[in-house]
């Protein structure tokens, strides 16, 4: 066998000539043997994944004990405690699957990208208020030893939402709880605004907030019917554009999908069952498209403006130094796009948007459009809250979805608590036990008001 | 990540480096350093060894603690002899200068600080000079209670970045001076903060590398502050020169102090 090999490996040619030369002619691609010998011999020795009738090298491992459905911010982020908040190095395999490697549907990187601690559940301030801590502190959380410091690219300009007279007393008692956690919100009067910002145009506007940038260091901190408890155990990953599939054992599957969230938990079988049992409420996450548009405006707000949101839903805010803004407006109830794909409507901007952005800001009157793209919002059609915690009936779902278009904001904090959640079985810093699951079954409601 | 058979490029004697942590920390502060094309030895060791990346981070964690510990709030102080000698401690020993309403300069000298200042409980402080020390968002708050501070000097401080200028706007009524020359994490997105300023008189914003365009960021920064004289770069800085002008123009350095 040795002196076959040998026979054939000396052959004249090729020692005449060198390996790297093969002959004239000759279908020996000496090249590409070289290079398996030396992956078998790889996996073959200790530390490989050696399976001798297959190699699944590509596919994902077979056992993992957490595996978080969704590769955006949410999942990352818990992965990321996850790792971060595990009792020793190394105790929790966790797995991040993600179905687009380019992220060209994720919500994540479509997002117009604002952050305000101006909600009305001190839950959501809170939420906020950590992520932003964690924004300003990234590089103790995520800097790696040589490589150049995060740069976040953010605007600490502050948030800038204005009320007409119905929604004075509504904004006031927001800025009463919002002051409460611990945000800095400043009310100001249509005077106070003609004066701070000159460009804009008050007429209707009763009372206005302005959130600074804050951040908080420290946290003060389940009939006689039977019940059928189901449990997850293994995750089918396909992979892409092949018929294969590895199935994944796992401990506990996270669904952190975002816009496609319900039919996760659709999969998992939650909502199978008569209506109006725990058993039969299904998960009420569904995507919504949102436009956004990037328009250019040489004589527009200046270097200060604020991320600003009209009474009537439209907001915008500057971006970089060349005049340019990115806004957009959510549509009413019943004229809801069709979230089949992600094709941007023109018109929507010009009857709907540009003509509360001109009533607001004069100067938005020549203004030129220059791009436009239109991303999910993972809407919670129940509360426009978000869903965190494990299902009551499968018990090793956790969900970390739902924020209507508030998640990016809010997902370092979330993750953590998510984690949390999975390693200590309770939330120890931030309490968000009115986002359960079971409220949905409940039917209570935790109604955020400030909704873009 | 350094490929097997990239040339390393040992830069100076591995027992010159000193600690790599120090390192870390200069490169962090000169983002265009750290692009090298090559990697020095001890990159390439923490590359392909867990062991010394390991301590390569503590000893970057010591760095960060270190400057974390110099910027701590000292409530006792603050307590028992006011908001205005408190802020003067914490700026004396970081290594800046501090002025007293109608009183001199009081630098901090070798031997520590003088006795005659914890007798100045009820004096406002009017100027701070703060180059050049370790101040971050933390240390901020010290500075931040003296509602009389009319100039305020950041001269080249390595960690006060955009957050930090954020926070500016509780020194609006009396703040007349800021100077933010050299800063390097300082970029346009923090100088927008600034137009709560409304009683600036001088602003300093030259000399700022994490700006991306200085003539632009210099016109709309006197948009924004419009009783504010704004030094800085010079906005034709950036312009590119007509073919006549740019033989003539060969020496000149575009950059005014």
């Amino acid at each position: 066998m040795l002196r076959r090999a040998l026979r054939l490996g000396l052959g004249p040619g090729l020692l005449g000539r060198g390996l790297g030369a093969h002959r004239e002619g000759s279908t020996l691609d000496w090249h590409g043997k070289v290079s398996e010998i030396k992956k078998k011999i790889q996996s073959v020795l200790p530390g490989g994944a050696w399976s001798p009738l297959c190699d699944t090298s590509h596919l994902p491992p077979e056992h993992s004990d957490v595996v978080i459905v969704g590769g955006g911010v949410l999942g990352l982020s818990v992965a990321y405690w996850l790792k971060r908040l595990e009792k020793r190095q190394g105790a929790i395999r966790v797995l991040v699957v993600e179905r687009d490697h380019t992220y060209s549907q994720a919500s994540t990187v479509l997002s117009v990208g604002g952050i305000r601690q101006q909600f009305s559940l001190p839950e959501n301030i809170q939420l906020s208020l950590f992520s932003v801590e964690f924004l300003r502190n990234i590089n103790e959380y995520l800097a790696v030893v040589d490589d150049p410091p995060l740069d976040l690219q953010f605007n600490p300009s502050g948030y800038l939402f204005l009320a007409s007279e119905e929604g004075a007393t509504i904004m006031e008692n927001n800025v009463k709880v919002q002051r409460q956690e611990g945000a800095k919100v400043c009310l100001m009067s249509p005077e106070q605004l003609r004066k701070k910002f000159p460009w804009m145009n008050t007429e209707g506007v009763a009372l206005a907030s302005y959130g600074f940038v804050s951040s908080s260091n420290h946290m003060e901190t389940a009939i006689g019917e039977k019940v059928t408890l189901k449990r997850i155990h293994e995750v089918h990953v396909k992979v892409d554009h092949s018929q294969e599939y590895q199935p994944v054992e796992c401990a506990i599957v996270v669904n952190a999908a975002g816009a496609w969230s319900g039919r996760i938990a659709e999969l998992a079988g939650i909502g199978k069952g008569p209506s109006g049992t725990l058993q039969g409420t299904k998960l009420p996450v569904e995507p919504r498209k949102r436009y956004v548009y990037l328009w250019h405006c040489p004589q527009g707000p200046g270097l200060e403006a604020p991320l600003v949101a009209d009474p009537s839903g439209a907001y915008f805010r500057r971006e970089g130094l060349g005049n340019n803004y990115l806004g957009g407006c959510s549509p009413a109830e019943e004229e809801e796009p069709d979230p089949g794909n992600l094709e941007v409507d023109h018109d929507f901007f010009q009857e709907k948007v540009w003509p509360h952005l001109a009533q607001r800001v004069p100067a938005f009157e020549t203004l030129k459009v220059r791009r436009a793209w239109a991303g999910y919002y993972d809407y919670n059609t129940f509360d426009q809250n978000g869903v965190v915690g494990p299902h009551p009936l499968v018990v090793n779902m956790y969900f970390a979805t739902g924020f209507s278009g508030h998640g990016l904001q809010q997902a370092p904090a979330v993750g953590r608590a998510v984690a949390e959640m999975m390693l200590e079985g309770h939330f120890q810093t931030i309490n968000l036990s009115p986002f359960l699951f079971s409220r949905f079954y409940l039917g209570e409601k935790a109604q955020e008001h400030c909704i873009i | 990540m350094a490929a097997p058979g990239a040339s390393l490029r040992l830069v100076a004697p591995v027992w010159n480096r000193g600690t790599s942590g120090i390192r870390g920390l200069s490169r962090s502060v000169d983002p265009e350093g750290s692009q090298r094309k090559g990697r020095t030895l001890l990159q390439f060791l923490a590359d392909h060894f867990y062991d010394v990346e390991a301590v390569r981070e503590y000893l970057l964690q010591k760095q960060v603690l270190k400057v974390l510990r110099k910027n701590r709030s000292s409530t006792y102080i603050k307590e028992r002899y006011g908001p205005y000698v408190a802020g003067a401690y914490f700026i004396l020993k970081q290594g800046g200068a501090v002025k007293f309403q109608d009183k001199e300069w009081m630098r901090p000298n070798g031997r520590g600080l003088s006795g005659e200042l914890w007798k100045l409980r009820e004096v406002p402080i009017e100027a701070v000079d703060a180059s050049g020390c370790a101040i971050t968002y933390q240390g901020l708050d010290n500075l931040l209670a003296l509602k009389e501070l009319q100039s305020l000097s950041l001269q080249c401080c390595p960690h006060v970045d955009d957050w930090c200028l954020s926070r500016l706007y509780q020194l609006a009524n009396s703040l007349r001076e800021l100077s933010l020359a050299g800063c390097p994490r300082i970029s346009e997105r923090g100088l927008a903060c600034l137009h709560h300023l409304q009683n600036l008189r001088r602003l300093d914003i030259s000399h700022l590398p994490a700006v991306s365009n200085p003539g632009l960021t210099q016109i709309l920064v006197e948009e924004m502050l419009p009783n504010c004289e704004v030094l800085g770069a010079d906005w034709a800085q950036g312009l590119k020169l007509g073919p006549e002008e740019q033989s003539r123009d060969t020496a000149s350095s575009p950059i005014p102090a």
